[in-house]
């Protein structure tokens, strides 16, 4: 692809966590409008790549441009939309899909200032993109985990950003939630949105990837036209078509459990 | 109605309204993170500030304010840090401030009555310059807590999302580690250091048996602990003309009664949204009509009607039925 805008450009990339090197030498380019898909066993640093990414865990060496500004000079994060993985769409205090979808529009909002009428417009555009707009006023943990994906979706694009990170946005999503996480991505990708989403399995999606791109052990192991289900867990890949079974001892475990309160080595950046 | 002419019980009463407003504004942040015993735990290192305040003989409230919000961020900057999820680290400071305290109290030969004011709350005795500073604490922490809502509702639910939006993360967990320690020591003469958790905590469990929304909730939590707070303490002035009875533990368990009758409320509720929630809408292999139906199913028919696609179900002993032309299908 030789795209003439790269909107995502990092050089010979590494990341280490808790002093572990996880990812090595990674060069990946996106141009804008491009659908990436980044796919890979697990453990296979897919999701340790897309939060490299956006910034949330460090470069060992190497540099990331996003949107042709270095990173650690980047400032312009509306232009950027995060889905993490599903993991907190609920918190301890109950909070309406309003209120969540809502809170992406924050990277638009200055302080202490009411929402203008623009980001409620903004808001309710993203509700209706996910086909959500019925259940605005809902609690967020009522809702089924498709529901909630398509929720932290909607959140990131209440802040119109021109680049999506989706990780694994249809892990653990049953098939008709996944049908229309599709058809909101594809409406996404129609308005010219760049996307890069992991994905164990593409499913409904793979008709949207304009290229897919293998992670193996931490490097890149393909980088080019989009792969079916089967071709990306083929062997030489790392993995023996074992996507379907249950292999507790599979998962690579970068970082030593420490149980110490005061250790270094946090939470957020173990690999998930 | 005499007693309120008092001039100390119209300050408690002030004290005890800034009080109940700002502790659950800040208690929600801490119930929305998991983090409901935090208050807790730095209520316990006040103890520390407030012995050393008894210690230099100066103000105990100042020391106890400055104590806690060194407290409260190290317990931030260990849950940061940490790898687990900061009860050691609560446990840690919990033990080490409650010790400190009642040790430099005893170096300071003041006697353990002097301290119990601050354990468990002397609204009764608070001063004219106290209820100022009450006040004055207390209206900042509600300030930040409604007006930076939007940025501490997003940081508390996601914080990698919220770092990826730009916005500095860190910066608002101290944030939130600071109010907790401010409104901690503001609590202090009200319920006192030992109850303070359960004015922060308590109406913000209470609001969410009922509510869906993260707005309603941090709302009701105020006015649920503004109603227990002031209630509380007039309660306990009238019964003390026939006993002694103490406005702190009387607040707590009066916060304590309003979730024990909300809760079963709240238990229907998610009861009730469980049973309603819509069937998913997966097209279906076959059709399939029920055995001959005698019953005409309709919206007083007594079976619960489910949501299912495009149409209602009818829970019937087990069975989803389905309206189709003049029959009923098994869904």
């Amino acid at each position: 692809m030789s795209e003439p805008i790269r909107v995502v450009d990092l050089e010979n990339g590494a990341v280490a966590i808790a002093g572990r090197p996880i990812l090595r030498g990674i060069d990946l380019a996106v141009g804008a409008g491009e659908f990436v898909a980044l796919m890979g066993a697990n453990g296979s640093g897919k999701s340790t790549l897309v939060r490299a990414l956006t910034g949330l865990l460090p470069l060992t060496t190497g540099t990331l441009e996003l949107f042709g500004t270095r990173v650690d000079q980047f400032h312009e994060w509306q232009r950027i939309g995060f889905v993490p993985q599903r993991t907190g769409a609920a918190g301890g205090v109950p909070a309406s899909v309003w209120e969540v979808v809502a809170s992406g529009r924050l990277t638009r909002r200055r302080l202490l200032r009411p929402l203008s009428r623009r980001d409620r417009a903004s808001i309710d555009e993203a509700l209706a993109v996910v086909g959500l707009s019925d259940l605005a006023k809902d609690g967020v943990s009522n809702l089924s985990g498709g529901q909630q994906q398509r929720v932290l979706i909607a959140r990131a694009l209440a802040g119109e950003p021109e680049l999506f990170f989706l990780d694994e946005p249809n892990a653990g999503v049953d098939l008709p939630n996944q049908h229309a996480l599709a058809d909101s991505l594809g409406e996404l990708k129609r308005r010219g949105a760049t996307i890069v989403l992991v994905a164990h399995e593409l499913g409904p999606l793979a008709s949207l990837v304009d290229r897919a791109v293998v992670m193996r052990d931490g490097r890149v192991a393909y980088d080019g036209e989009p792969l079916g289900d089967h071709e990306v867990h083929n062997p030489d890949f790392g993995e023996a078509h074992a996507h379907h079974h249950h292999r507790p001892q599979a998962r690579h475990d970068h970082t030593p459990e420490v149980q110490s309160p005061l250790d270094a080595g946090s939470r957020r950046e173990r690999p998930r | 109605m005499d007693i309120f002419s008092y001039p100390f019980m119209q300050r408690a009463l002030i004290a005890a309204l800034f009080t109940g407003l700002a502790a659950p504004a800040v208690g929600t942040y801490l119930v929305q993170r998991r983090l409901a015993l935090m208050g807790d735990g730095i209520g316990h290192v006040a103890v520390t500030g407030v012995a050393l305040g008894l210690l230099t003989h100066t103000s105990p409230t100042w020391t106890a304010v400055v104590v806690a919000i060194l407290g409260a961020v190290l317990i931030e900057v260990i849950r940061e840090r940490g790898h687990t999820n900061g009860d050691v680290a609560l446990a840690l400071l919990f033990y080490g401030g409650l010790a400190g305290g009642v040790l430099l109290t005893g170096l300071g030969g003041q006697s353990a009555a002097r301290l119990q004011q601050y354990l468990f709350g002397s609204i009764t005795t608070i001063s004219a310059t106290d209820v100022l500073i009450t006040m004055g604490l207390a209206a900042v922490v509600i300030g930040i807590c409604v007006g930076l809502a939007p940025q501490l509702f997003a940081v508390a639910q996601d914080q990698e999302f919220a770092r990826v939006a730009g916005l500095n993360v860190r910066v608002y967990n101290v944030l939130v580690a600071v109010l907790a320690a401010v409104s901690v020591t503001v609590a202090m003469r009200t319920v006192g250091l030992l109850l303070v958790s359960a004015l922060m905590v308590v109406p913000v469990a209470t609001s969410q048996q009922v509510t869906r929304s993260f707005r309603t909730t941090l709302g009701t939590a105020m006015l649920l602990g503004t109603g227990a707070s002031v209630g509380g303490l007039v309660i306990s002035a009238f019964a003390s003309d026939h006993a002694q009875v103490a406005p702190g533990p009387t607040i707590v368990l009066l916060s304590l009664a309003g979730f024990a009758v909300t809760w079963p409320l709240g238990v229907w509720l998610r009861h009730r949204a469980r049973l309603v929630a819509p069937f998913p809408a997966v097209p279906l292999e076959e059709h399939e009509a029920t055995d001959t139906h005698p019953h005409e199913h309709g919206p007083d028919c007594g079976h619960l009607a489910v949501r299912h696609g495009d149409h209602v179900d009818y829970v019937h002993d087990g069975h989803r039925h389905a309206p189709h032309e003049k029959h009923y299908d098994e869904h």
